[in-house]
């Protein structure tokens, strides 16, 4: 079958690798109808994340028809579409049935490398370095699918994938950072970041209950995204001073939540943010967390931090005092994407949204290098890429 | 040959014959006897004589497989006090104690997650016999009795004599979450037969036995929870499209 392997820093490659097999008596394997590229993936293709291999399948937002399933999946048959959690989760541990679903204690093979740097192992994930397990992910034609009878979620026919797709990761991940905000109603929520997670995360805000939303970027289409809801208040950071801005949009309150939907590859205009970018460029630092910090500062007393966006190490200059002055509540983590399959379904088939809306652009595998580029230089007014592998290749 | 130990490695469905630690060394004896045997002959002198004297208790190692006087395989002398090497771990396993002690008890699970016990066969009356794979391809052997057993609470077992391993440990099993849930506590203690072929088990267990250990109970609970070892299929690829 024809995958997007990753061969180093900016150099992905489609490659005819084997087909996936069965191995285990609960895998299935899926023939991927559509996939997406993450800003997680970038990343990886950036190299801010440890353990890769040359030839890593990568990918972890992927659907498609179940062609074959082990002797212990009960609850699918071939010919099934699905949409695949990214996250990897076995059903049975304490972390499943808690529903810490991406905490799975039994999904992870290389549990032990994990835990010499996290103390304890997080759930294996699809296509995510081999600290997650090593799974080949999902930009291919195949994908094997471990634990396929608690992961993959049965779709209606009568959707797209393009409705459906971001069940995947990025509809629940931004329904989660906005969940974890404790919204009771009528909060005011500022979202840093108007990538995909950023944009659900403001469209989950509002599902939520939020009164005011607030969304920071530089991308003028991307604030132009999060504006078209219209409700949602954008500010650019490279034109205005955001502590202020949102200072002055909260009477001097400061916003209950802030959501980071950037991670550790934040760009910045302060000086702060030139002091991490000079440090991870020389190797001095894994992560650069300009956003957080910001989001801390801007925080009021007492309020939420959320935090999906992905960090991998160690951050440098985090301004934990403030944090502890203003008693905030951090929150963050791994989506637990099973969690919210059947409630984030319903409110599409309810039609309350349509995912489809990030979505940019659409290209066949074979152009997925080109879209990676695209993607992380942010070229075209891209936002999101979907890739449809297409018809099945001649074996 | 002892009778204890199997000419073939391979009843326990193994095709290939793999000599054990024991073998091997009894084999060395053998030869470093005969030899000195040999060459003693060769001198036909007093002196000859006496170097093929000497061969006696080397031809006693290789045939009984110790020292003469000295006696092999007594788990008190051989682990008592600062003797021996400790290990302590735990796991927790959501699923109930009876569950995973009748697991444990069927001493033929074991293999499926001990990663270096290549086969444990149950010899009845609580005695099994065990083979480990060892570095450089060579096994190492013992018999283990049950020397205390609880239902549903506890298993302690030791090392019979003429073990390649002397060892002796138990396992715990408490209830957790109001008996969902089992704690399982291993405690061991082996020694290396001494100094023999530089400390097989030792390497056997790699850099930290501990960590063999955890290892090993990490994939118990993955069987007993996911009912199955987790395994991520990947394998290197090449070729272009």
């Amino acid at each position: 079958m024809k995958a997007l392997c990753w061969h180093g820093r900016g150099d992905v490659r489609v490659e005819r690798v084997p087909d996936p097999s069965i191995l285990n008596p609960r895998d299935a394997i899926i023939e991927v109808t559509s996939t997406a590229i993450c800003g997680s993936d970038l990343h990886l293709y950036d190299g801010f994340i440890p353990a890769r291999k040359r030839g890593d399948i990568l990918g972890h937002e992927f659907m498609g028809e179940v062609v074959e399933i082990g002797s212990k999946v009960r609850n699918l048959r071939p010919g099934d579409r699905v949409v695949v959690p990214f996250t990897i989760a076995c059903g049975g541990c304490f972390f499943c049935r808690e529903q810490l679903w991406s905490l799975c204690d039994n999904s992870n093979p290389n549990a032990s490398m994990a835990e010499k740097i996290a103390g304890y192992s997080g759930s294996g994930l699809f296509g995510y370095s081999h600290l997650y397990g090593g799974y080949p992910g999902g930009q291919a034609e195949y994908v094997r699918v471990p634990f396929a009878d608690v992961g993959p979620f049965k779709v209606p026919d009568e959707l797209l994938d393009e409705h459906v797709l971001f069940l995947t990761d990025i509809f629940p991940t931004g329904c989660m950072a906005a969940e974890n905000c404790g919204l009771r109603g009528g909060e005011t929520v500022a979202v840093w970041g108007c990538g995909p997670v950023g944009q659900f995360a403001i469209r989950s805000a509002w599902l939520l209950g939020a009164g005011r939303v607030v969304a920071i970027d530089r991308i003028p289409e991307r604030l132009q995204m999060a504006a078209s809801d219209g409700r949602t208040d954008v500010l650019n950071y490279e034109d205005v001073d955001v502590l202020e801005e949102l200072r002055a949009l909260t009477d001097g309150h400061g916003p209950d939540a802030c959501i980071d939907a950037v991670g550790l590859e934040a760009h910045g205009t302060t000086l702060d943010a030139w002091y991490d970018l000079a440090k991870t460029r020389t190797m001095m630092a894994t992560d650069r967390s300009h956003a957080l910090r910001q989001a801390i500062l801007a925080c009021r007393k007492g309020g939420v931090v959320s935090i999906p966006g992905v960090y991998a190490g160690l951050l440098d200059k985090f301004p934990l005092g403030t944090a502890f002055a203003k008693a905030l509540t951090l929150r963050m983590g791994q989506t637990h994407v099973h969690r919210y399959l059947p409630k984030l379904l319903d409110h599409i088939e309810r039609g309350d949204i349509n995912p489809s809306f990030v979505i940019t652009h659409r290209a066949s595998l074979d152009e997925a290098p080109d879209m990676y580029r695209l993607f992380r230089d942010k070229q075209d007014e891209c936002v999101k890429v979907v890739l449809e592998p297409g018809r099945r290749a001649a074996h | 040959m002892d009778k204890s130990r199997p000419a073939q490695a391979g009843s326990g469905g193994h095709d290939t014959f793999r000599p054990t630690v024991g073998q091997l060394e009894r084999l060395g004896a053998l030869t470093a006897a005969a030899a000195l045997v040999a060459y003693g002959a060769s001198r036909r002198s007093p002196q000859g004589a006496a170097v093929a004297l000497a061969a006696a208790p080397l031809a006693f190692r290789g045939l009984s497989g110790h020292w003469p006087g000295s006696s092999r395989g007594d788990t008190r002398r051989a682990l008592g006090g600062p003797r021996g090497s400790h290990v302590r771990e735990a796991v927790r396993v959501e699923r109930p104690v009876d569950v995973v002690y009748g697991f444990w008890r069927q001493v033929e699970n074991l293999p499926r997650f001990m990663h270096y016990v290549r086969y444990v066969t149950n010899l009845g009356n609580g005695r099994s016999r065990w083979l480990a794979a060892g570095p450089g391809g060579i096994d190492v052997q013992w018999d283990a009795e049950v020397i205390h057993e609880v239902d549903n609470r506890l298993i302690s077992w030791r090392s019979l004599a003429d073990a390649d391993v002397v060892s002796a440990g138990s396992v715990h099993f408490d209830p957790l979450n109001s008996g969902r849930a089992t704690a399982v506590t291993v405690h061991m203690q082996y020694t290396p037969p001494g100094g023999r072929l530089g400390s097989a088990f030792a390497k056997v267990f790699g850099r930290s036995p501990e960590q063999t250990v955890r290892e090993d109970l990490r994939r118990l609970k993955q069987i007993l929870e996911a009912r199955e070892l987790a395994a991520s299929g990947a394998h290197v690829r090449g070729g272009r499209a």
